[in-house]
């Protein structure tokens, strides 16, 4: 029988996963767009869940919301990166260090 | 036969997406990132949200993955460079998602979430429409933040294009603008003419 911890853990493994990528491709950009893009599926999972557990639609909603805006996060930051590599000629986050930060 | 599924589906989700975050070649990450996308879809179909796993499946692998898988192509990356650090992070990374995980264990794992807590629902009729659900819903309570959505996106479209738009000034290229306003008076000019005597 499935319960809602059986979800509650397999998002948990997908953010932790995700975490640990963004940690070990520290250096390509376009990587660590694809672990952030992982860990909002592991949080949409996590609202589906509840959604569906609590019997609210809410969750739902809540979801559609995150798609959209996730969306226009990853058009951006690839016409970021797109531009970043136009100028710099590469995409190594080591060497972006204009800023001195 | 649901926990069978579960069970396969989410072996599948999370091969693919320890592979996503380990294969050398970027393109390869993408396309493991689609299977992670598809075994997600079926997993969010146990859980009845019908509507999401199809967009999930449209939105995510049919566009926004195939942007990705673009900007991969499009850009002339040295991989070897980029996977460098790769062996150095490796056990930081793994004891970072694991005291995450652990963390995230101890509150999710314990018995506050289980069947006594939270019964699970009976399943809906076939005849059951998850998506007519949503809109009642999406167009009555949320109208608002759906419209906020829509400029979301607008502004989304602007800004990918106002950041990527390039003018060379030194190319040969039509200037349609100008093409489509021309008037027929600028291409041709009537000359009177006088004639003149023949000496």
């Amino acid at each position: 029988m499935l319960t809602l911890t059986h979800f509650l853990v397999l998002s948990a493994i997908i953010f932790s996963i995700s975490l640990a990528g963004i940690f070990i491709n520290r250096k390509n950009i376009i990587i660590l767009l694809m672990c952030v893009e992982l860990m909002l599926l592991a949080v949409n999972t996590n609202f589906i869940a509840f959604s569906y557990y609590l019997n609210d639609t809410a969750g739902q909603v809540f979801v559609f919301f995150i798609l959209t805006v996730a969306a226009a996060e990853a058009a951006i930051g690839l016409a970021i990166l797109v531009v970043l590599f136009r100028n710099k000629r590469t995409i190594n986050v080591e060497d972006l260090d204009t800023l001195k930060g | 036969m649901e926990t069978i599924l579960f069970y396969v589906f989410s072996t599948f989700m999370v091969v693919s997406a320890l592979m996503v975050i380990t294969v050398h070649n970027p393109v390869r990450a993408a396309f493991f990132l689609v299977l992670t996308f598809f075994a997600a879809a079926a997993v969010w179909l146990l859980l009845e949200a019908e509507f999401l796993a199809v967009i999930l499946i449209i939105v995510y692998v049919g566009a926004v993955m195939v942007l990705f898988l673009f900007v991969v192509m499009m850009l002339d990356v040295n991989i070897a460079e980029l996977k460098s650090g790769f062996v150095k992070n490796l056990p930081i990374a793994v004891a970072v998602a694991l005291a995450m995980f652990g963390t995230i264990y101890f509150v999710v794992g314990g018995n506050q979430f289980d069947i006594h807590n939270f019964v699970p629902p009976a399943r809906h009729a076939a005849d059951y429409s998850n998506i007519s659900e949503l809109g009642k819903v999406l167009y009555t309570e949320y109208v608002f933040s759906f419209e906020i959505a829509a400029v979301i996106l607008l502004v989304g479209i602007i800004a990918a294009i106002s950041l990527t738009l390039r003018r060379r000034p030194n190319t040969r290229h039509q200037k349609v603008e100008e093409q489509v306003a021309v008037k027929s008076t600028d291409r041709l000019r009537v000359v009177k003419l006088e004639p003149k005597e023949r000496k």
